[in-house]
């Protein structure tokens, strides 16, 4: 589409909000979510257990955490499903206790599984919770059209949703979260059981919701989609922080980066790895994988080493510097992978 | 197709509409209204009160008629009529037991429970469909038995106390249906509970057969189940049987009165537990 269409609307749409904006401005002085020692607790089972964070308006918390870390119950306490043990949380400045039909108004929650109702159509959907919000049905209709063509659902919009494919359940399940435009959004495990591609559709269009002042808040076992969204990650596991930071914070206390050179003949490995030892302190051989792995301080390792194979008989597959990934810091921090077997996500 | 437009994504955020609180009457309606469609699209969902009752007048009153002696004026067809009825909106439990079920288990009741509404809109919109849904079944059968000789002897406003009666049983069964689909983790589960207790306990009453050739033990348990106060009810209504004899237990010598008094303490008992089963259900 056209920028400059792009670009009226956006300006159309805030004209239309220039009574609100005085409210808004007075909103941006404290966090949009907020939870302060949370705890939530299923008879001895410790679910949550002393949870803090800050999400400032405007961006993306990624709460990462395995199977069972406690970051669906965070969010069911921080969108009213169920009551904290103890401990208080604030969405849009509203006590989730005390003020939850004010938490219900100022939210958007999209569950684990797309719950979408399958029986009905997009539009049915979107219809259904547009009217529960209360909106009057010629804006539901409207706008509903306009969400269903921004998800790329128009043709589908009158078929049921049992016949979308898990991508489009996520997207209607998204769209129908955001028929009342919520300033805050949950998303629990959003691409949990989507395709790759279906996946990366998925972030561009949370992407585009942030761009535009939507605070997010979502849960994920991906690294890969916190590194890709968040601004900042919690990581949490057995029901408590273990760390926090923006992403290239908590890579950085994971360790250094690594120089990584592949050699191209299994045979010249051990002359390599003695050209190597010369160079660095220390040195990690894989033989299966024809790598040798050091600690580098950055680009004037790579290139002294670089030099040295350069003059040398050796062949090289690729040589270069490799930044610890989330996985890693998981690893560092926790003792195990964040990341769920396969056969774990087979029978999910 | 699958191309997401990003930059309209974009302006989603930017313009809020204005939230009103409608009601839990509007509220319940919007999610009444969805259950009624999930009817429409898959009418089979009916069938628990279309084919199944059509196929229990036409067995019993056909394979039992000849053998079963009523003191109906119109015989075992006629006095058959009441006892369907009141098995019908028995199952009417069963009926909001399998969709509560199914919207739990599916996420459907927590993304309802996450939006700014009363939250009792989700069991008073799941009641209302099931009454509906068991009323279809009433008319059903109304209209089955007329065709097989069944005929309302009574006047009109009794024939109207008759089907006033039957609903108001019908709203003490959805809090039987409430707790048991709040209770129970799948609609599989919901169905062998329902089969295994709903059925024995509409049987083991004057549904299908007169009770005083029952042994006494017997006779008594089945005078004494509720639902054989409404069945007495409404055939008396209806002009479909004489007076329960003087040897009946003392709920069937005053059905009506004995009707409404079971619906109520039914409700008084049930709707508290029902309640905090679904609360407990949902705060996990």
């Amino acid at each position: 589409m056209p920028r400059s269409d792009f670009r009226r609307d956006r300006d159309e749409s805030r004209m239309r909000l220039s009574a609100q904006t005085s409210s808004v401005g007075r909103m941006s002085s404290q966090p949009a979510i907020e939870a302060e020692d949370l705890v939530k607790h299923f008879g001895d089972t410790h679910a949550v257990d002393g949870v803090s964070f800050t999400v400032p308006e405007g961006s993306v918390l990624g709460m990462l955490g395995p199977n069972g870390a406690g970051k669906t119950t965070t969010v069911r306490m921080m969108t009213t499903l169920t009551k904290p043990t103890s401990g208080t949380a604030r969405v849009a400045g509203h006590d989730v206790v005390k003020e939850p039909a004010a938490v219900r108004s100022s939210m958007g929650l999209t569950g684990q599984a797309a719950t979408v109702d399958e029986l009905l159509t997009g539009r049915e959907n979107i219809r259904l919770i547009g009217s529960l919000y209360g909106l009057p049905s010629a804006y539901i209709r409207s706008y509903g059209d306009e969400l269903l063509e921004r998800f790329s659902l128009t043709e589908a919009a009158d078929r049921t949703a049992k016949t979308y494919s898990g991508g489009m359940r996520r997207r209607l399940d998204l769209a129908v979260s955001l028929v009342a435009t919520p300033p805050v959004l949950f998303l629990d495990e959003p691409t949990t059981g989507l395709d790759p591609r279906s996946r990366v559709e998925l972030w561009d269009v949370l992407r585009g919701l942030v761009k535009d002042g939507t605070t997010l808040l979502l849960t994920t076992q991906y690294l890969e989609e916190a590194d890709q969204l968040a601004d900042r990650i919690v990581v949490i596991d057995h029901g408590k922080v273990i760390a926090e930071g923006t992403p290239l914070e908590l890579k950085e206390q994971s360790g250094k980066a690594a120089l990584v050179v592949t050699v191209s003949h299994a045979d010249q490995l051990q002359t390599a790895a003695g050209l190597m030892r010369d160079l660095v302190d220390e040195i990690h051989v894989d033989e299966s994988a024809r790598q040798i792995t050091a600690p580098a301080e950055g680009l004037r390792d790579v290139h002294r080493v670089a030099t040295a194979f350069e003059s040398s008989e050796i062949v090289l597959d690729d040589l270069g510097l490799k930044r610890p990934s989330l996985d890693d810091v998981f690893l560092h921090l926790t003792g195990h992978r964040a990341e769920p077997t396969t056969e774990e996500e087979a029978t999910a | 197709m699958t191309d997401v437009d990003i930059s309209k994504a974009a302006t989603a955020a930017v313009g809020r509409p204005e939230i009103r609180n409608t009601g839990l009457l509007r509220q319940s309606l919007s999610i009444a209204k969805r259950n009624l469609i999930h009817i429409k699209r898959m009418p089979e969902m009916l069938m628990d009160v279309t084919i199944q009752p059509i196929m229990f007048v036409l067995l019993f009153a056909y394979v039992f008629g000849a053998s079963i002696d009523t003191d109906s004026p119109a015989g075992y067809r006629e006095w058959l009529m009441g006892g369907i009825m009141g098995q019908t909106i028995a199952f009417a439990s069963f009926i909001v037991a399998v969709g509560l079920t199914a919207d739990l288990d599916k996420g459907i009741v927590d993304r309802m429970r996450s939006l700014p509404i009363n939250p009792a809109a989700v069991l008073v919109g799941r009641s209302m469909s099931s009454l509906l849904h068991s009323s279809i079944g009433i008319v059903v059968m109304s209209v089955t038995g007329l065709f097989i000789g069944w005929r309302i002897r009574g006047s009109f406003l009794d024939a109207l106390l008759a089907y006033a009666l039957l609903l108001m049983w019908g709203f003490a069964m959805i809090w039987v249906g409430i707790l048991v689909g709040s209770a129970m983790r799948s609609v599989e589960a919901v169905n062998a509970l329902m089969f295994a207790t709903m059925f024995p306990i509409t049987f083991l009453a004057n549904t299908f057969a007169p009770t005083d050739p029952m042994p006494t033990w017997l006779r008594v348990v089945a005078e004494w189940n509720p639902i054989s106060s409404l069945v007495q009810a409404v055939r008396e209504l209806w002009g479909n049987s004489p007076a329960a004899p003087d040897s009946a237990a003392l709920p069937l010598q005053h059905p009506v009165l004995a009707t409404l008094i079971w619906t109520v303490v039914i409700t008084a008992i049930v709707a508290p537990l029902a309640l905090r089963a679904f609360g407990r259900r949902t705060a996990t």
